[in-house]
């Protein structure tokens, strides 16, 4: 049976931290928003329309050299596990499992490249969301891994355009280009400076929005914000993208600022905050997630900083996937209560320090 | 106290802190309320977690209710006017036409315009102008490619104008 296991690099290439500034910003994603002509979208959609857009994709993808050869999971194949996995992978969102408990909507899934970081999602809110997930910050090589399989998808697909809204979309927030892309960013220095709030007033004025980890509405923990644009209508995609590279990369010359106030005003502190999170981490025998993140959060200001020699960020990203709940009960075989994941989460990030992370302080 | 005082007007005084970045130079401005007003800002927002939906479910609620028939129905996917209210979202593309008055004044609002201008899709029979559009949408991109010597993307964009000519 088809599960996460097929998924190439198991959708978590960009935990490796190879792009640029990937201390600072995680990862990159572009999504792009399509319909079919015909079909309702969304909450409208019944079941034949589903499945007709999920037939009319499956024919492209021996025909797609981006989508050749990958892997299609139907979400309704697949265990609910699993599904929180591919979740907390960020790989699908909730809105493609359904809103209620049980079973997925018929005729939803998610199809993996096999040649690049790129997903399709079908049937989410969109009839198609098409979506390159990149570690670092690599806006405009997302876009046109992207903007490649449209091209393809497009000349096999009846869109749903229209002379001058341009691509059609359930929301009408994404209408126009369809294009939302957004960066990840760990911004602690703005955060312990208290400079955030001003920076995130100025998004707001160019044009751009954040939210915290997973996406809309949640909330901001671990100083963790994903940055992105909020409109979609009268603008390229390729001026969307440039405008929000651009504006990144002010938010990390500020953040890099803030940090070197910090070690300059108050260099003890930090410190003693970072080797405090590292000893957290390193010895606690019990962790809720979000302490997790919090923690995290003073190590990778450490590990940036060049305070905490010989630790990896891809050590740090990894512990932030793998200590969510699906996939701490994948690890242990079965479902666990909170206060088992706690504790089998501290056992998790004890281990990986202990063979990736063992440091040795200056005394 | 005097040094309370909007910097635009002088007169008035600053209520509103305004933040801004202009060449790559962050700006802060103290003004009064109208003075803000007039560049545009909101007020009463704050600087908190901005999630577009939110608002953008607020902007549809603002909308005048005598403006259209709130029982009119797309006869393609059956969607109301009020139930789109509500949820905010549409059913299908027929959409876009069943409500489209009501959405033009929604998008100037929502994206301040109404105009896509980017990508063109064609369709697998277009018309001579939907070509034309989208060629012309194809060299915007290759000019802007050359521009910033992105050579392997400007090939690559010119094999796309070129397999179009071919049609």
């Amino acid at each position: 049976m088809n599960d996460f296991t097929t998924i190439p690099d198991y959708g978590l290439s960009w935990l490796e931290a190879s792009g640029e500034h990937s201390d600072i910003v995680l990862s990159t994603r572009v999504r792009l928003a399509r319909n079919l002509q015909g079909h309702a979208f969304g909450a409208r959609a019944r079941v034949n329309d589903r499945q007709a857009v999920l037939a009319n994709f499956k024919g492209v993808l021996g025909r797609s050299e981006s989508l050749m050869n990958g892997t299609l999971l139907e979400m309704p194949d697949l265990g609910p596990r699993t599904r929180r996995i591919l979740l907390e992978r960020r790989l699908v969102t909730s809105d493609l499992l359904g809103k209620t408990e049980g079973d997925p909507p018929v005729g939803t899934a998610v199809h993996f490249s096999h040649r690049d970081p790129l997903s399709v999602m079908v049937n989410e809110e969109d009839h198609l969301r098409i979506q390159s997930l990149l570690s670092g910050l690599r806006l405009q090589e997302s876009w046109r891994i992207v903007d490649e399989l449209d091209e393809e998808l497009g000349r096999e697909l009846p869109y749903a355009f229209h002379h001058e809204f341009g691509f059609l979309t359930s929301c009408p927030t994404n209408v126009g280009s369809g294009l939302r892309a957004s960066v990840f960013m760990h911004l602690p220095g703005l955060v312990l400076t208290k400079e955030i709030g001003k920076v995130l007033q100025s998004l707001a004025q160019v044009g751009l929005t954040f939210r915290g980890l997973y996406g809309e509405g949640s909330e901001v923990v671990g100083n963790f914000f994903q940055v992105s644009n909020q409109t979609t209508l009268g603008k390229s995609e390729e001026d969307l993208v440039d405008h929000l590279d651009k504006i990144v990369r002010q938010v990390i010359q500020y953040e890099i600022q803030a940090r070197q106030v910090l070690l300059r005003d108050a260099r003890g502190v930090t410190e003693d905050k970072i080797w405090r999170a590292y000893g957290l981490l390193r010895y606690a025998r019990a962790l809720s997630f979000e302490e997790l993140m919090n923690l995290l959060s003073g190590v990778r200001l450490g590990l940036s900083l060049k305070l905490l020699p010989g630790l990896r960020v891809y050590t740090l990203n990894k512990m932030m996937i793998f200590t969510q709940s699906a996939h701490l009960e994948q690890a242990v075989g079965r479902d666990l209560e909170s206060e088992e994941r706690d504790s089998h989460r501290a056992a998790y990030v004890r281990r990986v320090l202990a063979s990736e992370g063992d440091i040795t302080p200056n005394p | 106290m005097p040094d309370d005082l909007c910097d635009n007007c002088g007169s008035r005084p600053a209520t509103v802190n305004l933040t801004q970045i202009e060449n790559n130079e962050m700006f802060s401005y103290h003004l009064c309320e109208d003075c803000a007003a007039e560049k545009g800002l909101e007020t009463t927002s704050e600087p908190s977690g901005s999630s577009p939906l939110p608002d953008f479910l607020a902007q549809i609620g603002d909308e005048p209710r005598g403006e259209g028939d709130p029982d009119s129905e797309c006869s393609f996917c059956g969607l109301t006017l009020t139930v789109f209210r509500e949820t905010g979202r549409l059913g299908c593309p027929h959409c876009y036409e069943t409500f489209e008055s009501h959405l033009r004044r929604l998008l100037r609002r929502v994206h301040g315009g109404t105009k896509h201008v980017g990508k063109i899709y064609l369709p697998p029979d277009p018309t001579v102008s939907e070509m034309e559009k989208r060629m012309e949408a194809l060299r915007r991109k290759l000019h802007r490619a050359v521009e910033a010597e992105d050579f392997e993307r400007a090939a690559e964009l010119r094999d796309r104008i070129h397999s179009l000519e071919l049609v």
